[in-house]
């Protein structure tokens, strides 16, 4: 069975391209939505064709599979319209896939499920990167929250530090919050740092 | 108690109406908790509401009546009690390219048909034949492309290469050389011409001078299911939408429809869909074209079943879809004039009295039969001045001429 992956994030793709080979799929192309990338995928004549919802290309592929002269058979999305959850699920993951026409619908759920759950994967790992570096960004800013309040009361960075805390605590709020109004506050009293 | 609506859009001047309903307290007020749902493609929007993650949808017209008909993947019936707006597309193809054409641009502009035989010439001098971007193959633009190519005897179908791609690619495929000129929505053919990558060769509104274009599109068993939530969301778009009409909120509307959320693009590109003036080429002012998009006024979202059938008429044109008596019913009964009366029935939107009328037929502002106000149609005339007789799809058809 061939599998084609429409993908340009590079890290996307390798999660799902490498489930699929430990899985045991061995014919798996990865093909980036760019320029005349319609007429790549027609000549691997492939058997299913895998790609993220979000991508804007996917009127350009269906196109493509509407009016192909080249594909020996039709290739439809998901094919297998009875199995609701299975859809349901991969629209909520972001996946769409075009399924060959005449495929047995036992060889391709598989190749759907797998696909799912590295699309799962990878929106867990895109969520924790994009936490980590908010996390980076919250502590940059309590750093220059505290060196304002060290350098404007004389405060040890510790006592600076507990100062935020508390003041966060009493108002409710997160102590990035509290550091970002002081930063605000101050620059706009013109102190800087 | 508030009823919570997804609704998906793709980033659009038309989605106005949608936008202005949420941001401007119209949903609110009816009770609507309104969730915009942004998409890149249109086969997503059609996947996010045929498989149900949103309950409606910012559609092209004719993908509405595609998905119905089963041409474009899952067959789901929709239903279309609404139009968002129409007219507001723009063919603009490469400098180059319409160096062959009517250098003066309003004269150009003004006389599509004349236009249309220029292209015609064009197409044997160009270096290859043109690749011009549709944003898919049922969208109004493309029907609109070929109905007018065609006019000049050009077979869109042979002499061009129509490339499908969605509107927010259409700058960078002109960039990269990819294609040599595309038809799609605000604000993109207004980008393109900015960016200096092309000029501006039809617009919409001089094809067909009230060209259907978006309707807001629901499953139709789901229509049916939640007959509160459906009419109170046409009460606020009414509202919406006549707020969107009203020159004095144009800059606020372009500067909503600017935010990275929504269109993110420069709000004075938007706004020159809204108040009509499009600068055709780079640095020349701009052309005054009031009716370039039209939200509320002249009983815009009323969805007669003529313009579903007229629609329809073309997707048999050029082969989408074999005729019968029983395709064109389910055709029509896409657009849901019906609906639109119990949502509005105690509003004081003026209400035509008729579900379909002849196409094309307006010439001048006309008042109209109207169940309450008054109602007068703008013009509605097609630039080869057919009508379109609903009753007589087959007459309509055999007028044209074949091209091969």
């Amino acid at each position: 069975m061939r599998i084609v992956i429409i993908d340009d994030s590079g890290l996307r793709a390798s999660v799902l391209e490498e489930g699929l080979h430990e899985a045991g799929y061995d014919d798996i192309h990865i093909v980036p939505p760019r320029g005349g990338f319609v007429a790549r995928l027609e000549r691997m004549a492939p058997d299913v064709v895998l790609m993220d919802l979000g991508s804007p290309s996917r009127d350009t592929l269906e196109e493509m599979l509407t009016v192909s002269r080249a594909l020996a058979r039709p290739i439809a999305m998901f094919v297998d319209q009875s199995d609701e959850a299975m859809i349901g699920a991969a629209i909520d993951a972001g996946v769409s896939a075009y399924v060959v026409d005449g495929l047995r619908k036992e060889r391709v759920k598989p190749v759907l499920e797998l696909a799912v759950r590295r699309f799962n994967a990878f929106a867990k790992i895109q969520s924790e990167l994009d936490e980590a570096r908010n996390a980076l960004s919250d502590r940059k800013v309590i750093d220059r929250a505290k060196s304002i309040l060290m350098n404007q009361r004389s405060l040890s960075e510790q006592d600076a530090y507990a100062l935020l805390r508390t003041a966060a605590m009493n108002q409710g709020k997160k102590i990035v919050e509290v550091a970002q109004a002081l930063i605000t506050a101050s620059d706009l009293l013109g102190g800087g740092l | 108690m508030t009823i919570g609506l997804r609704i998906a859009f793709l980033p659009l001047t038309d989605a106005a109406v949608l936008v202005a309903a949420r941001e401007r307290g119209f949903a609110e007020e009816e009770g609507i908790a309104l969730d915009l749902v942004r998409t890149t493609s249109w086969a997503t929007l059609r996947d996010r509401l045929v498989y149900g993650q949103v309950q409606g949808a910012h559609m092209l017209a004719p993908l509405a009546v595609a998905v119905t008909l089963g041409l474009s993947q899952q067959p789901a019936p929709l239903a279309a009690p609404y139009k968002l707006n129409v007219n507001g597309n723009m063919l603009v193809m490469a400098c180059d390219f319409a160096k062959a054409l009517e250098p003066v641009i309003a004269s150009r502009l003004a006389d599509p048909l004349g236009t249309a035989h220029d292209f015609a010439a064009a197409i044997g001098l160009w270096r290859r034949k043109p690749v011009i971007g549709v944003v898919h193959r049922f969208s109004s633009h493309a029907i609109m492309l070929r109905y007018w190519l065609a006019s000049a005897g050009v077979d869109p179908d042979r002499d061009v290469v129509l490339r499908v791609l969605p509107p927010s690619l259409t700058v960078e495929a002109m960039h990269a050389g990819e294609i040599d000129g595309f038809i799609a929505g605000e604000p993109w053919g207004s980008a393109a011409v900015e960016a200096g990558l092309a000029e501006t060769v039809a617009i919409g509104e001089r094809i067909w001078r009230r060209g259907v274009e978006k309707v807001l599109a629901f499953r139709e068993s789901w229509l049916e299911e939640n007959p509160q939530a459906v009419d109170r969301l046409l009460r606020a778009l009414v509202r919406a939408a006549a707020w969107c009409d009203d020159p004095a909120h144009r800059d606020d509307l372009a500067n909503l429809l600017a935010r990275p959320d929504y269109v993110d693009q420069p709000a004075y590109l938007i706004e020159r869909a809204l108040s009509g003036g499009i600068v055709a080429r780079a640095g020349e002012p701009p052309i005054v074209s009031p009716d370039f998009m039209l939200f509320g006024r002249e009983a815009t979202p009323f969805p007669w079943r003529s313009q579903a059938l007229w629609i329809y008429s073309q997707l048999v044109r050029w082969g989408m879809v074999d005729h019968d008596p029983a395709t064109a019913t389910r055709a029509g009964a896409v657009f849901r004039p019906d609906i639109f009366r119990r949502a509005l029935a105690d509003s004081n939107v003026p209400m035509p009295g008729a579900s379909m009328k002849l196409e094309g037929a307006v010439a001048s502002p006309l008042p109209v039969g109207s169940r309450r106000g008054e109602l007068t149609l703008g013009p509605d005339s097609f630039f080869d001045k057919r009508v379109f007789d609903p009753e007589r799809i087959e007459e309509f058809l055999a007028g044209f001429a074949p091209l091969r």
